[in-house]
């Protein structure tokens, strides 16, 4: 596998101005360092933009999708705009919590989940993206089932639970 | 049911155009080889004979914005064509559709457009949530770069990280040019100084994959389609509380109810419907009867005191709290604002604020006054619109709605207690203020 920096090169002679790839050089770099952004990343891409770890800092504190705490081995986000809201996207996020044990805004080693703005899927509500793949038409009944996915727990169809 | 003669998707039976032999063999790339045997100039001719309008939401003509580009000679720097894939205002899903099914007719149009404005540079910003519809682009244009279709042209495909403010074509290119996605002052407008201020054409994914359908038709065929002022197909779509959401390609001028009822199987759950927001959530709400009478284009909806947006329709039924959506509509506008505006930065979170007041019961005469003159303070008074599209948005669901909202101060809380539909939905903003309650194992 090729260097980080290298690959930033490659990156930044896409543009004809090299600041235009420090976003993708931090996307880059948070797939590469486990779904967020540690110091060391920031050091890494201001090292090769030539830039300062400050500044990246800068960029990467106002996109959302950037991640400034470590996650966990999952990422569960659901929509919660209007038109999930609509469809009982609340619901989604009450079973994800009760299921998870945990609230919507914090993280596991397992698992972060949170809710988001709207994700462009609202003909197909509820929207939940996990792990940047979207799930459409998600119902707060699916929710048990995905989490025993994620797990890599086997499914029984006919009991609705667990393979015991 | 009208007709629906289908344009953005035609060929593709229902299904997708992603390999490229599928798509030349309904006559993919024709287009750009009749468009590169015109002059620029002949290409904006045939455009502004189309009368195509930007399907983003402003509805600019999309040939007089090509027009504006200055010839090279005229200033001699690169120039630049950005497509903004960022479609993030909600209730709209339309542009990743179009990128799923026809990537190459959406690919197509750039390169007419290029060609158009004199540009060899070609940037498409898709909004960073788009990861399986990047992932179609990549492999796309692979398969064009394979048959040197892209004829010197350089496409690069950005992705965004997640800011709702990026679809603000300003915003968009000092996102690209790798700073925070904030506005800037026009003028300069970007046809004059727009990335790396060189000449830049900003438009929709819709409009450009429009634009390809206009050269393969004839501009004067094209307009045929549609009505006078509103030319041509829509990819609308539909969501909330309606049986069938989705994206339905019709011609401008069809009829909302429609839409709602035939396309879209009525209301879910054999509720009845009470508004509908015509255009994306920025848009002003309509009643339930305004919404019976209005076509779907720009005249009927601006008649009606509303705009026809980013053509997403969001049927809303007699389970929902006005207030509770106004709260939540200014919540997204909240974490969204850049805060570059004080107005939009301060009066985001003001507005959410005293609509979640009267919707805890907590609310007072007051803050029906004060909400108007909050929403008077935002106003037309920033660097972009989106301060205004909460302001207008809310303050369309209080004039409408008004006697929802003073039920609410009277009574000292919801009237719905507890039974409406959005009822303690959990935005993003609130996520990490939101009371923590006991998880029910």
């Amino acid at each position: 596998m090729s260097t980080l920096h290298d690959e930033i090169q490659e990156i930044r002679s896409l543009y004809p101005e090299s600041l235009s790839a420090v976003m993708p050089a931090l996307q880059l770099a948070q797939v590469r360092s486990g779904g967020w952004l540690p110091e060391q990343a920031f050091r890494d891409v201001a090292d090769a933009l030539d830039l300062t770890p400050a500044y990246c800092l800068s960029i990467a504190s106002f996109y959302d999708m950037f991640r400034l705490e470590p996650v966990g081995e999952h990422v569960i986000e659901v929509c919660t705009n209007i038109s999930c809201g609509l469809n009982g996207a609340q619901q989604v996020v009450e079973a994800f919590e009760s299921e998870l044990g945990m609230h919507a805004g914090e993280t596991t080693d397992e698992v972060t989940l949170r809710t988001v703005e709207c994700l462009g899927g609202c003909g197909w509500a509820t929207i939940v993206a996990i792990n940047n793949r979207h799930r459409l038409h998600v119902k707060a009944d699916d929710v048990p089932r995905i989490v025993a996915e994620l797990r890599g727990v086997a499914w029984e169809e006919e009991s609705g639970g667990p393979d015991a | 049911m009208a007709p629906t003669p289908e344009i953005v998707f035609a060929g593709t039976n229902g299904g997708t155009l992603t390999e490229i032999a599928d798509y030349e063999a309904v006559g993919g790339f024709e287009a750009l080889a009749k468009s590169r045997a015109l002059t620029p100039d002949d290409v904006i001719a045939e455009l502004n004979a189309s009368n195509l309008r930007g399907r983003g939401g402003a509805f600019f003509p999309t040939g007089r914005k090509w027009s504006f580009v200055p010839k090279p000679d005229k200033i001699a720097k690169p120039h630049y064509l950005v497509i903004n894939a960022d479609e993030s205002e909600p209730g709209t899903f339309k542009d990743r559709e179009i990128m799923l099914r026809v990537p190459f007719r959406f690919l197509e149009g750039s390169l007419i457009a290029a060609h158009a404005i004199e540009s060899r540079h070609v940037f498409i910003y898709i909004r960073g949530e788009y990861e399986a519809e990047f992932e179609v682009l990549v492999a796309a244009l692979e398969q064009m770069r394979a048959k040197d279709l892209l004829g010197g042209v350089t496409i690069v495909v950005h992705r965004g990280a997640g800011a709702y403010i990026c679809g603000e074509e300003t915003a968009l290119l000092e996102s690209l040019e790798g700073r925070r996605g904030q506005p800037r002052t026009k003028p300069p407008f970007p046809a004059i100084a727009g990335l790396y201020a060189s000449p830049t054409a900003v438009n929709n994914v819709e409009s450009i994959t429009s634009a390809t359908s206009v050269m393969e038709l004839g501009g004067a065929e094209y307009a045929k389609l549609g009505l006078e002022n509103s030319t041509g197909t829509r990819v609308f779509s539909l969501s909330g509380n309606v049986v069938n959401g989705g994206n339905y390609e019709l011609p401008h001028g069809f009829p909302l109810r429609d839409l709602i009822n035939d396309l879209g199987g009525g209301i879910a759950d054999g509720r009845s419907l009470k508004a509908v927001i015509p255009g994306g959530s920025s848009t002003v709400i309509l009643t339930a009867e305004e919404a019976g009478k209005v076509t779907l284009d720009f005249d009927s909806l601006v008649g009606a005191g509303t705009a026809i947006g980013s053509a997403a329709v969001i049927a809303i039924d007699d389970r929902c709290c006005m207030v509770q959506l106004a709260v939540r509509v200014s919540q997204f506008y909240e974490h969204e604002s850049c805060g570059k505006c004080t107005p939009c930065r301060v009066g985001t979170k003001w507005l959410t604020g005293i609509l979640q007041r009267i919707e805890d019961g907590r609310g007072t005469q007051a803050d029906m006054e004060l909400l108007v003159s909050v929403a008077d303070r935002i106003n037309g008074k920033c660097l972009c619109p989106l301060g205004d599209s909460d302001a207008v948005a809310v303050m369309s669901y209080f004039d409408k709605f008004r006697d929802e909202f003073q039920a609410h101060i009277d009574g000292g809380g919801c009237p719905f207690d507890g039974g409406s539909s959005l009822d303690h939905l959990l935005a993003p903003v609130a996520m990490h203020v939101h009371e923590r309650a006991p998880v029910h194992a």
